[in-house]
């Protein structure tokens, strides 16, 4: 290295001094650094929201009834408790492993709320805690046989998949099918609680002022580092995206019934979920773990716990959605989680760029992959068409997906990339 | 040969191996081992592909458990049954495939398994704090926001020589830390080595190159098929004598061919 005419070092950023680095820092660096990333595989969100225009674009010609304030309030509440299971689908794919249980374990917390509330007469508090035990006990158990073991977790969770299935029918009894009381406090949660058109704008102006005054502490918390921070107008750009983007989506479907507390509830979620995974050492862990299990192990990570904790995240998410399945529904009966719920919360996490190869997506991809999943089942039945083109349709979206994601993963490895 | 007997005499024993034995199947890897470290002592260990170093290293990592034999540790005897349990005794490893995490950045595998407040991830200092590591080794990495899988691997190697220094650890095992460095990045490896030893940290370093063990190290420990075969001050060792004890003879193809060379070279000189 020569002294010839460089800029001061001691002007620049501690984390931006070396000589190789490319300028990436303002707009225009964003949108190169951008640029750079989608070349070499890094995809992020961009295939599900191509993709996603596309069906919605097809399916209004299709039916002009598709993208109607109340067809879309209705997508939103029938995303939700798939939505919240693919969540824990996320959680298991970023380790590597697989749940195909997922929606067995939803019916069977399905037929326990319905025998408790109903049969057995237990207030609501004490039903919710008994489906989320539920839960935890069954990701428990996977986690003790995957680890003790070491049987396949395909193999664990496709024997649980059969086996609670057979619990769930068992539960049920001879009837075969329970309904819950309309005035029951789930079901009104699920099908009629709305959030009040005012307290809607409200919440969506704190979360993006939420996200300006993280966005800002960071940068200054950088600055004081002495290290590059995010300029002031660009954090406001942001909050100020996201602040457009939730204001139209709320008053869209404010001219519908409005925005849906089980789906809020959705968001609250893919939220905290997201928070462990970015932000705590959980959730380092975890990507850790799905990235290199050797490398994790060495680093002194207790990997069989962090497997465990997974196995039971995913367990509890999928009974806390049969929950909020059996709520919407107002019962429980043989086909609650059977049929395409396993499928679709599987895909939905895939579609949202969750890698099947482990250590690579993020929680929100169960919100973009669900809608995508409902937008097709949903336009399919506008359509009149029945659930086998349904799930045809759903199938090659699935695929898609999945080819997506390994050819990306290639494109990744050329150009340096995990 | 000499064991205890040979550290500098004061200087308390920091990790003491006696009649280590493992075996995989029916294949023993390592023999009746002795090894000593004291503290400021670099220790390079020395054998042939298949002479147990790196079961060795493995052992002291936790990651194999010896099947017998004693390991005492700053004069108590403890057993290291895990990865954790080695790094809450202070010694920390780089292994020879260095266990990073590809899709990671710098950042996240410098500070994995330690991050600062595990609740709330403390990013900005995690990140300052890495820089300074990384200067102090004059480590050529542009971004420490990039991903592990983007480096190459003499990067990767300042990485993980960089991770286990974070711990503070009483000893630093190096398996092969020269081997995929260049010219200027060996010598820095070198000279990090020997500020380890002024800070008085153990070191145990595993390397093929004699140049390498020569330069840096204190004492030599040769392993040959599992078993100790000598162990050297750096001083009162040749580098024939140590290719003798690595190879198990001195006659063999290596000294043989030195020795040729050495007689048809006095010829010339005559």
């Amino acid at each position: 290295m020569t002294t010839k005419a460089q800029p001061a070092p001691s002007a620049l950023a501690l984390d931006l001094q070396d000589e190789r680095l490319q300028d990436r820092t303002g707009l225009r660096g964003q949108y190169k650094a951008f640029l750079d990333r989608t070349r070499s595989g890094d995809l992020g969100v961009l295939p599900v929201i191509g993709g996603l225009i596309l069906i919605w674009a097809v399916l209004q010609i299709l039916n002009p009834i598709f993208l109607s304030p109340a067809n879309l309030v209705n997508l939103t509440m029938e995303s939700s408790a798939v939505g919240i299971i693919a969540l824990g689908i996320v959680a298991v794919l970023l380790v590597a492993q697989i749940d195909l249980s997922v929606g067995s374990v939803s019916g069977l917390a399905a037929a326990v709320v319905a025998v408790t509330s109903v049969n057995m007469g237990w207030p609501v508090w004490l039903v919710i805690l008994a489906t989320i035990a539920l839960g935890a006990v069954i990701g428990w158990l996977y986690g003790q046989i995957f680890n003790r073991f070491g049987v396949p977790s395909f193999v664990v969770t496709l024997a649980g998949l059969l086996g609670f299935l057979g619990l769930q029918l068992y539960t049920l009894g001879a009837k075969g099918s329970i309904n819950l009381p309309f005035d029951s406090p789930l079901v009104y949660f699920a099908q009629l609680a709305f959030v009040p058109v005012w307290l809607s704008y409200v919440l969506a102006a704190a979360a993006a002022a939420s996200l300006f005054t993280t966005d800002y502490f960071h940068a200054r918390a950088r600055q004081h580092a002495g290290l590059s921070a995010m300029s002031l107008q660009n954090i406001a750009l942001r909050a100020g995206l996201l602040l457009a983007a939730l204001g139209v989506t709320v008053w869209y479907l404010n001219q519908g019934r409005g925005v849906g507390w089980m789906f809020v509830l959705f968001i609250v979620l893919t939220l905290v979920l997201n928070y462990m995974l970015k932000r705590t050492q959980w959730g380092r862990f975890v990507y850790a773990v799905g990235g290199n299990p050797e490398a994790a192990r060495r680093a002194g990570i207790n990997v069989r716990a962090i497997y465990t904790s997974v196995f039971i995240t995913c367990s509890t998410l999928a009974a806390v959605g049969g929950l909020l399945g059996a709520a919407r529904l107002a019962a429980a009966n043989q086909g609650s989680g059977t049929g395409d719920v396993n499928l679709n919360a599987i895909a939905a996490a895939v579609i949202g760029g969750t890698s099947l190869f482990g250590g690579r997506g993020s929680a929100f991809a169960a919100i973009l992959g669900i809608i995508v999943i409902q937008s097709i089942s949903s336009g399919l039945t506008l359509l009149n068409l029945d659930s086998s083109f349904r799930f045809m349709v759903t199938g090659v979206v699935l695929l898609l997906a999945v080819t997506l994601d390994s050819v990306a993963r290639r494109s990744r490895t050329s150009h340096g990339k995990a | 040969m000499s064991t205890s007997s040979s550290a500098p005499a004061g200087t308390p024993q920091l990790l003491t191996l006696r009649g280590i034995n493992k075996s995989f199947g029916a294949v023993a890897a390592l023999m009746d081992i002795e090894l000593d470290i004291a503290q400021g002592e670099v220790v390079a260990i020395v054998g042939d592909n298949g002479a147990g170093k790196s079961t060795l290293v493995k052992v002291l990592s936790g990651v194999h458990a010896p099947d017998s034999g004693t390991i005492t540790f700053e004069g108590q005897d403890v057993s290291i049954s895990s990865p954790a349990a080695a790094q809450h005794l202070g010694i920390a490893t780089v292994f020879q495939d260095l266990a990073l995490c590809d899709n990671l950045t710098v950042v996240d595998n410098l500070f994995l398994g330690r991050e600062l407040s595990p609740l709330r991830l403390n990013e900005v200092d995690m990140e300052v704090r890495s820089w300074e590591l990384l200067k102090q080794l004059s480590a050529k990495i542009p971004s420490v926001r990039t991903q592990i899988a983007s480096l190459s691997g003499g990067q990767r190697q300042t990485v993980a020589i960089a991770r286990s220094l974070l711990g503070d650890p009483k000893i630093v095992i190096l398996d092969e830390p020269t081997a995929a460095l260049g010219v200027a990045q060996t010598a820095e490896v070198l000279n990090l080595v020997e500020r380890l030893r002024e800070r008085g940290h153990g070191v145990i370093m595993i390397s093929h190159n004699m140049a390498d063990v020569q330069a840096v190290a204190d004492r030599v420990v040769v392993l040959r098929l599992g078993r100790n075969n000598g162990d050297f001050r750096v001083g009162d060792v040749s580098t024939e004598e140590l290719i003798a004890a690595i190879t198990g003879a001195s006659d063999n193809v290596v000294s043989r061919r030195s020795a040729a060379r050495s007689t048809s070279e006095e010829t010339h000189a005559s």
